[in-house]
């Protein structure tokens, strides 16, 4: 298996991440990146967390749940209670905070994911609103003014780690018989069933394992921003994350990762204008759903033997099958 | 006693904005199977385009909410036309995710030219409250103004959907559109009427809101379009009379909330009521189970 793994691409690509978290972390000791750019790499690698792991969700198991920011809210703010009230390590708040998020997935999981379609897709939007609602009315979570003083614990370091974790876990679960099985689910339910695979149990498994990375990234962000309110975990924040999904190509985990940078790069530059953001945001959608149903990468992912094949072919070699 | 049936009059004057909106909800629903996200925002721009025929035309209640239904139709004819219709015959996750983004192109251009800030409406009415029950209990104009209208559209409603052709015609494309097709029924037709339709009750409501709370902002649509909806899977989704019935156990059930519990669980409250419908009777009170054939 590790004779399996440790081919040339995958040490190319290890090398490189090596060099961009460590590289990146150097510059910024010497004053070279500005506070500014570190903020937007950090939202980045946060923004691939949520994307990467609502993708395994909606992409590679087909169950369309549109209440994302609902388990990030149950990350933030068990990991930001952690913190506050109990002075743990941050490690273990990250971790009481994904735990969180992912039982919570169990629990609405198991009962939910019995709907398709639309009515899972209102289900998930509606509890993800129910978790809000009743966070807002829990005086010990700040009610609706939030949680303040969050010590900020979130650096680079961090960002980047978690979130090479949760490529890393999900790339491989999707990879694994586990993850065919999902996607057995995604694209005939019913065939699946009849080739005996328990559709329930892989739902709930990539329903859970999508909420504990969505915790992850609620953690981390409540511990970036020191500040989290009900309202920032609203439809708004789910449709973000689903935005970024949808146009990288449900199924494509590179795509998420592409489509993050890329939104979160749009959104910075468009910060000042909220709302002119939320109208491109929205005509991106449209369009793209009108013109390339299937996200700019669809099922594809981005790899150095995409390129090499394709340019092998701009070359005019045929012979290149593979 | 007295305070419960305050709270029930309050609830039926909601509740009766609900199953306008969830009408539309329902109709384009029953016709081609579509949750229609941006019809929370259509009722918002109705209530806008009342604020101006009231505030700026200087119309009075009747004309502006003419003017405000049949701009909202024209508009539900639009996004159909647009959005919608290209995408007939994709999966339904591609039409859902097209859904949200219309919502959000409506809501958030509405902000872009108007402001976030909620803007008064004018006062079509003078407010008059009518005591009842040795003066306990009062109901409003306005509260008897919103269940009078409803009651008009829901009727006329109903006499189109059973008693005309193209009630019949779109009875036919939401039984089976291949079919109604077959039988010479121009189904793009029906399912433009069926999203003007829709609008336009949709429009009434953000006129009749406008007048009751005095106020309209461009995001009002989302709660009141998600509770709308919520409604509508109350009923049964695709059935008219669910629709209403729909509407008024909401509205009701979350003047009782605030009536008795705290106003900050109103919201939360619809949506338990939505996920333990769908998780008991996903088709709704007043629906039927349909096995899914392989």
């Amino acid at each position: 298996m590790l004779k399996n793994w440790l081919t040339k691409e995958n040490l190319t690509v290890t090398v490189l991440l090596l060099v961009l978290m460590l590289g990146v972390q150097v510059l910024y000791s010497a004053g070279i990146l500005s506070p500014f750019v570190m903020l937007n790499l950090i939202i980045i690698a946060i923004n691939i967390i949520l994307a990467v792991s609502l993708n395994l969700v909606v992409g590679f198991t087909g169950q369309f749940s549109i209440g994302h920011a609902g388990f990030m809210a149950l990350g933030a703010y068990a990991s930001a209670i952690m913190t506050l009230n109990f002075n743990a390590p941050f490690i273990v708040s990250l971790l009481v905070g994904a735990i969180v998020a992912g039982i919570g997935g169990i629990i609405i999981g198991i009962p939910t994911l019995r709907l398709k379609g639309d009515y899972l897709a209102i289900a998930t939007l509606g509890l993800a609103e129910i978790i809000r609602g009743v966070i807002t009315n829990i005086d010990y979570l700040g009610g609706a003014y939030g949680l303040m003083g969050i010590t900020q614990r979130t650096n680079w370091l961090w960002a980047f780690g978690c979130m090479l974790v949760t490529v890393m876990v999900i790339k491989n679960f999707v990879q694994s018989s586990h993850g065919r099985a999902c996607i057995s689910v995604r694209e005939d339910e019913i065939a699946a069933e009849v080739m005996g695979i328990n559709t329930t149990k892989y739902k709930v498994i990539a329903f859970t394992m999508g909420s504990f990375f969505a915790g992850i990234g609620g953690a981390l962000l409540a511990h970036y921003i020191t500040f989290i309110e009900p309202n920032a975990f609203n439809f708004l924040k789910s449709f973000d994350i689903l935005v970024m999904v949808v146009l990288g190509g449900q199924g494509s985990l590179t795509g998420s990762v592409v489509a993050a940078i890329v939104l979160t790069l749009i959104s910075t530059f468009l910060q000042s204008l909220a709302e002119l953001r939320l109208i491109i945001y929205a005509i991106i959608l449209i369009l793209v759903m009108l013109f390339r149903p299937q996200g700019l990468l669809g099922t594809h992912e981005l790899s150095f033997k995409l390129l090499q094949r394709k340019r092998g072919v701009s070359h005019g070699n045929h012979s290149a099958n593979a | 006693m007295t305070e419960f049936i305050q709270q029930l009059i309050n609830g039926i004057s909601v509740g009766s904005i609900y199953a306008l909106i969830a009408l539309g909800y329902t109709m384009v629903y029953g016709i081609i199977k579509l949750i229609n996200f941006a019809h929370g925002d259509v009722y918002m721009l109705g209530a806008f385009v009342g604020l101006y025929a009231t505030a700026v035309l200087k119309m009075s209640f009747v004309p502006a909410l003419i003017v405000s239904m049949i701009a909202c139709a024209i508009l539900g004819i639009i996004i159909e036309r647009l959005a919608y219709r290209p995408l007939r015959n994709s999966p339904k996750i591609v039409i859902l995710i097209t859904a949200i983004g219309v919502s959000l192109l409506l809501e958030y251009t509405t902000m872009f030219f108007l402001g976030p800030q909620p803007r008064a409406f004018p006062e079509v009415f003078k407010q008059v409250s009518y005591p009842l029950l040795g003066g306990k209990v009062t109901i409003s104009n306005r509260e008897i103004l919103i269940i009078v209208v409803t009651i008009i559209l829901m009727l006329l409603l109903q006499y189109i959907v059973h008693n005309t052709k193209i009630g019949k015609a779109m009875r036919a494309v939401s039984y089976d559109m291949q079919a109604a097709r077959l039988m010479g029924i121009n189904v793009d037709t029906t399912i433009s009427i069926t999203f003007a339709i829709g609008s336009a009750l949709a429009a009434a409501a953000g006129v009749l809101v406008g007048v009751y709370y005095n106020k309209v902002f461009p995001l009002m649509g989302i709660m009141f379009g998600l509770k709308a909806f919520v409604s509508a899977v109350l009923g049964g989704i695709g059935i008219i009379p669910g629709a209403m019935t729909g509407g008024l156990i909401l509205g009701i059930t979350e003047s009782l909330v605030s009536g008795y519990g705290s106003s900050l669980y109103r919201d939360p409250v619809a949506f338990v009521i939505l996920i333990i419908i769908l998780l008991v009777k996903p088709s709704g009170i007043f629906g039927k189970n349909v096995r899914e054939k392989v």
